[in-house]
Parts: C-alpha cells; structure tokens; sequence
C-alpha cells in the first residue's frame, strides 16, 4: 500500500484556505500559481506579479491571450476592475517595503531557522537564475513555502541547514508539504496539520529537523 | 524647436559606438523592444554589455543578438528559460559574461543610476551567495548588502504612445522596465505605436516625462508573441 499523501491541488487548497479576506498575496512560479484557484468565492484577494500588475484575475480564454498582460511565470493573465499597473522598481518596492500580506513560494529545501534554498540547485554543470526569489523570499510579512516533503530519492526538504545555496535568511514562516502542515519559528517547527494514516513518527523519520506535534488528533 | 521624433530604428541608432552599455527593456517578450534590438543588430556595434532581466528566447530579438556573438556581458536576473539556448550555449561554452543580479535589486540598481543615488543597501540577497564580497550592515537590527547603481550609455525600450517631446504611455504589463531604464541611460530610445501631436497626452497619465527620452521611433503594431515558458 502506498503512503497517504495529499495531491497537489489539496495542498494548494490549504494554503487558501490560510488567506483571510482583504489580503494583497504574491503567488510564486509553479506549484504556488495553483493556489489561485483555490481561493474561497466569498474572501476578496489581491494578487501581485512582480513584473508589474496587481489585482490580477485568471488566465484568459483561448484566443483572447494578450502577451502584454502576462505574470511573472511569463503566463498570459487578465486584469480585475481595480486592478493596475506600475514598474518593476515600483514592483519590488511594494514587496521589499513590507507592503504585501503573504507570498508563496516553492522550495529545495527549508531549514529549521527557516532559511530558504530555492533557487539554485548549486551543480557544476547548471546555469544559475534567480529571478525575483530573493526578493520575494524577504520581502512580504509572511512567505509560505510549499514543497513535496521529501525529494524523489526520498531525501528530507525540511533540514537542520541547507544544503542548497540560500535564498534568503530566517524568512520562512509556514510550509504546506504533501504530508503536512508546519509552521516555524524561533521556538521551533510545529506540525499543525497533518495528512489522514500517517503517524507522526513516521512525519518525524522523514524530516531533518525537530517536530512538535501541535495537531489535533484525529 | 524640439523634436525627438526619429525617421526609423536605425536612424535612432546609427552612433551606438562598439562597448556600450546597451539596456534593454522587457520582461520576457513583454515590452521587448524588437525593432529596436534588430536594428542594433543590423548596425552592427560589438563587445556591449547588455542590461535586460532575461537572456534572450527563440532564435530572435535579444537571442539573435547573443547568437550573433555581439554581447560580451550581460547582466540580469533570469537567464535560464525553456528557450533561452542561444545564451545557455555561450555561457557554457565561456564566450559571454554574466552578471547575475535579483530581480528587485536589478530594477532598483537601474532606478538608483536615473535618480543619483551612490549606492544603497538592501536586504535583498543578504547572506547568500549573490551577496559575497559586498559591504553589509546591520540597520536597526535588520541586515543589508551595498549595491550600486547601474549605468548605460543606451536605453532601448518600448511604449505605446509618445509624443515630439518624448512623452511617453505604456501599455500593460509591458511597462515592466521601460521607466527606470529611461532615466538611467545617457541616450533613451523609445517605440512607440502612436506618435500623437503634443498636447494630446493626458498629462496625469505620462508615465516616462520627455526630459529621460532622447529619440522616438514610431513603429507599427506587432503582436506580441509569448515566450519563456512551458507550454502546458
């Protein structure tokens, strides 16, 4: 039998479920982008792209692509009455200056500090890309990470120290895996959630970093 | 009288001399300015350094310039896209410098050199390997890294409506880097789909005022194609 895990649109679930009403929120390049559409019909969110947009609505219908009204997935978007505008210095000034709620980010690895390593794999042979990542991992109130639990090899993400180069420091402040739900501070990393038939000390064996189990039991 | 308003992309661009600093603007094909890139190509300048946030996609536009072997540096912040193997070619073979740079400290870099800032510190990047070798300070208990301003001799970039002073409007998400690289470069060159007669620009909606805007060149409306990413 194979393990319990949640899929990658209950992950994204939980995450939007995390998103009160009235939030201005960045959601990152891949995984993150699902968490859009799960957002609750009766919360108004507002959704920031660093390449320059706010109050983005949904990707267009087919044929209605506009290529000058993209993300910064480089993905065509549309635009929600309120919504505008701006430069990319004006971008990143909304996101370094503490202007926005919450980001969402994927990850490599998060460490018990909540250090993130999420943009550079460190091989000799890649060619490195930041982006806006170290931008974004430092510059909302809150940044969320989500990320597989463990890597295909079966290695933990969550890590006493990365091992990756670094995104940014202590910036982490929740990580929505596919096994479970952790927040992390100074006082540690305490499951809040877990997924329905796993243990938590199988949770543990899987993970590189001390857990407290803060959950409710099932 | 004033009149900023160039016959063609080549004319706007005939003395780019070989080594300049070359910004160019776009995120991703968005505000791209290709007209612009392709008569740079075609007037032939060598050893530039390239300021854009991408390497180039396709075979065309900034990636044709790559490709072409003009560029000796650039600096940016996300080379590595899925087409973006013009570049991934140069790097790995050693032929092209890279300067990699985040994003946001990217943008600010090229909005301190327009406003006359010396350097600045940001927090942006701290502790990470993008940050070695550079100052760092602790300011009221947070950490920050000195960056400094980014400079270019041109700026090519892409607007919607302009006029004779050099006014300009942009369109969309393709505004992106068009207003910081306007006032950091020496000599600004910008497309616009409509030259409109002055006067006619609603003034609170100027975007990029004239005095950062050397050279217009109207073009005509391209679809913009999307790139850089993945179909799904």
């Amino acid at each position: 039998m194979s393990n319990p895990k949640w899929s990658r649109q209950e992950m994204a679930q939980w995450v939007a479920q995390d998103i009160p009403d009235g939030a201005v929120v960045n959601l990152g390049i891949g995984l993150p982008t699902l968490v859009a559409n799960h957002l609750p019909a009766d919360r108004e969110v507002i959704l920031h792209s660093e390449n320059g947009v706010i109050g983005m609505g949904p990707a267009p219908a087919t044929a209605q692509e506009d290529f000058d009204l993209i993300n910064a997935g480089k993905q065509p978007v549309t635009l929600l009455p309120g919504g505008c505008f701006f430069h990319h210095a004006d971008s990143f000034a909304m996101m370094r200056g503490g202007h926005l709620d919450i980001c969402v980010l994927g990850a490599f690895q998060v460490s018990a500090a909540g250090d993130l390593a999420n943009w550079h794999t460190g091989a000799a042979d890649a060619i490195p890309a930041v982006g806006g990542a170290m931008d974004l991992a430092i510059g909302a109130k809150k940044t969320f990470v989500m990320m597989e639990h463990r890597t295909k090899a079966g290695e933990a993400k969550l890590v006493q120290r990365c091992s990756y180069p670094l995104t940014g420091l202590a910036c982490v402040s929740r990580v929505y895996t596919d096994l479970a739900v952790i927040d992390i501070d100074r006082d540690g990393a305490r499951v809040v959630k877990i997924v329905d038939g796993l243990d938590f000390a199988t949770l543990q064996a899987w993970t590189g970093m001390p857990l407290v189990a803060a959950f409710a039991s099932a | 009288m004033i009149d900023k308003i160039h016959r063609d992309a080549a004319a706007a661009l005939a003395d780019v001399p070989d080594g300049a600093t070359v910004m160019i603007g776009g995120f991703g094909t968005a505000g791209l300015p290709d007209e612009l890139i392709e008569a740079l190509l075609e007037q032939g300048a060598r050893d530039l350094t390239v300021v854009n946030n991408n390497a180039g996609n396709g075979d065309v536009g900034l990636a044709a310039l790559l490709a072409a072997g003009r560029v000796r540096k650039i600096i940016c912040s996300f080379p590595r896209q899925a087409d973006s193997w013009h570049f991934d070619q140069l790097y790995r073979g050693g032929k092209i410098e890279l300067e990699l740079v985040p994003q946001g400290n990217l943008a600010e870099r090229i909005r301190a050199a327009g406003a006359g800032i010396g350097a600045f510190f940001t927090p942006t990047g701290y502790g990470t390997q993008l940050a070695e070798g550079k100052e760092t300070r602790e300011i009221d208990g947070r950490l920050y890294v000195l960056e400094h301003p980014i400079h270019a001799d041109y700026a090519l970039i892409k607007a919607e409506r302009g006029d004779r002073w050099g006014n300009l409007t942009y369109r969309m998400t393709a505004r992106n880097f068009g207003p910081v690289m306007a006032a950091a470069a020496k000599i600004t060159v910008a497309t616009v789909h409509d030259v409109v007669p002055l006067g006619l620009l609603d003034p609170e909606s100027i975007v990029t005022p004239g005095l950062y805007v050397q050279r217009v060149v109207p073009i005509t409306r391209r679809t913009t194609v999307g790139a850089g990413f993945k179909a799904a």
